[in-house]
């Protein structure tokens, strides 16, 4: 199997591959060697040297933590080498809380925007296929019965809560305050959000735990329709994704 | 890569030969990112994008030259001074793509 093959078998599997290949190297050498890297340091192949090949892995493997691809100068007793670091990340999930009107564009803008996407809600009449064409996953379920589903919440996973109802949000925010997520964002008011965060105090959610909620959501562009309000939401989650967040207000 | 592939699958599945360009280094502004992709076949398709429009044509050149030695190769583009028919980007920055056939 070449190693094409086993990248994309690993993007369909959406398990983390990265390619690593000399596109630079000193007279008299050729370029197009190539090794795969597994995120638990395993390899395939050899750029040619022990030197190239430990360089390479160390830089992949730190590549990988931020998921995004790199050119890298190693130095070897050959000469001076290139080495080109193809990560291959798994898609990022988008996970909605609320199938409501906000969420139906918002899943359509994410799903282009690469993102896997699950919508949760407990009513079935709002979470039908006709609602979410796009959508990878529809669980029917209420927030506190996502740990019983196994609906999986890791440092790849993107919240957004639009229920902005204390009944839903609140289990909601439960379930997603102590998990890894790379992003949890709640709709509603400044005045939701104050009372959002009074209730979660007087729960016992730590200050620290209670600023990872983006709210009020999105960036501010004044949307006012659904689909502007997501597209708003959509550019929050994407400038978290890219490390551009800043903090509000 | 996840934006090419199902059409590089489907030209694998007609038996075509196809040569896969990766940006693998970017200077000062560019349209796109290390690791953006295009892929062409020796019969002249194309898919994907390296810079947005402005050396796709001469990637695809490069590719054919590829497909035809079976050699890698690193192109570089940029603004260039030397010659007004140098292939460049409007935006002043440089690019660096990484040609190869695809096994």
């Amino acid at each position: 199997m070449s190693n094409y093959e086993k990248i994309k078998e690993h993007i369909e599997r959406e398990e983390m591959v990265a390619r690593a290949i000399v596109v630079h190297a000193p007279e008299g050498v050729s370029i197009g060697a190539e090794m795969l890297v597994y995120p638990d340091g395993r390899t395939e192949g050899s750029l040619g040297s022990a030197e190239l090949d430990q360089g390479a892995v160390a830089k992949t493997l730190e590549l990988m933590q931020r998921t995004g691809s790199k050119t890298y100068p190693i130095e070897t007793p050959e000469g001076q080498f290139e080495v080109f670091v193809d990560v291959f990340p798994p898609p990022p999930t988008l996970l909605v809380f609320g199938a409501v009107h906000i969420a139906i564009p918002l899943v359509k803008f994410a799903k282009e925007c690469g993102f896997r996407t699950k919508v949760i809600d407990g009513r079935q009449k709002f979470l039908t296929k006709e609602r979410f064409p796009e959508a990878d996953e529809l669980i029917e379920a209420w927030p506190d019965e996502i740990v019983e589903q196994n609906v999986k919440i890791d440092s790849n996973t993107y919240i957004v809560v639009l229920t902005h109802d204390e009944k839903f949000d609140g289990p909601a925010l439960d379930v997603s305050l102590p998990s890894p997520a790379r992003y949890i964002g709640a709709i509603g008011s400044k005045t939701t959000t104050a009372n959002r965060n009074e209730r979660l105090r007087k729960a016992g959610w730590s200050e620290e735990n209670i600023a990872r909620i983006h709210g009020p959501i999105g960036i501010q562009i004044g949307a006012k329709e659904p689909a502007e309000i997501a597209i708003s939401i959509m550019a929050e989650v994407l400038a978290v994704k890219y490390g551009m967040d800043k903090p509000k207000n | 890569m996840q934006d090419v592939l199902p059409t590089i699958e489907e030209w694998r599945a007609e038996g075509e030969d196809i040569a896969l360009a990766t940006v693998v280094k970017t200077t000062g502004p560019a349209p796109r990112f290390e690791g953006a992709k295009m892929a062409v076949t020796r019969s002249g398709k194309l898919v994907g994008s390296v810079s947005g429009g402005c050396v796709e044509g001469a990637v695809f050149e490069e590719a054919q030259r590829v497909l035809r030695s079976r050699k890698p190769k690193l192109v570089k583009y940029g603004i260039s001074k030397e010659s007004a028919w140098d292939i460049g980007l409007a935006c002043g920055g440089g690019i660096e793509v990484y040609i190869a056939p695809l096994e």
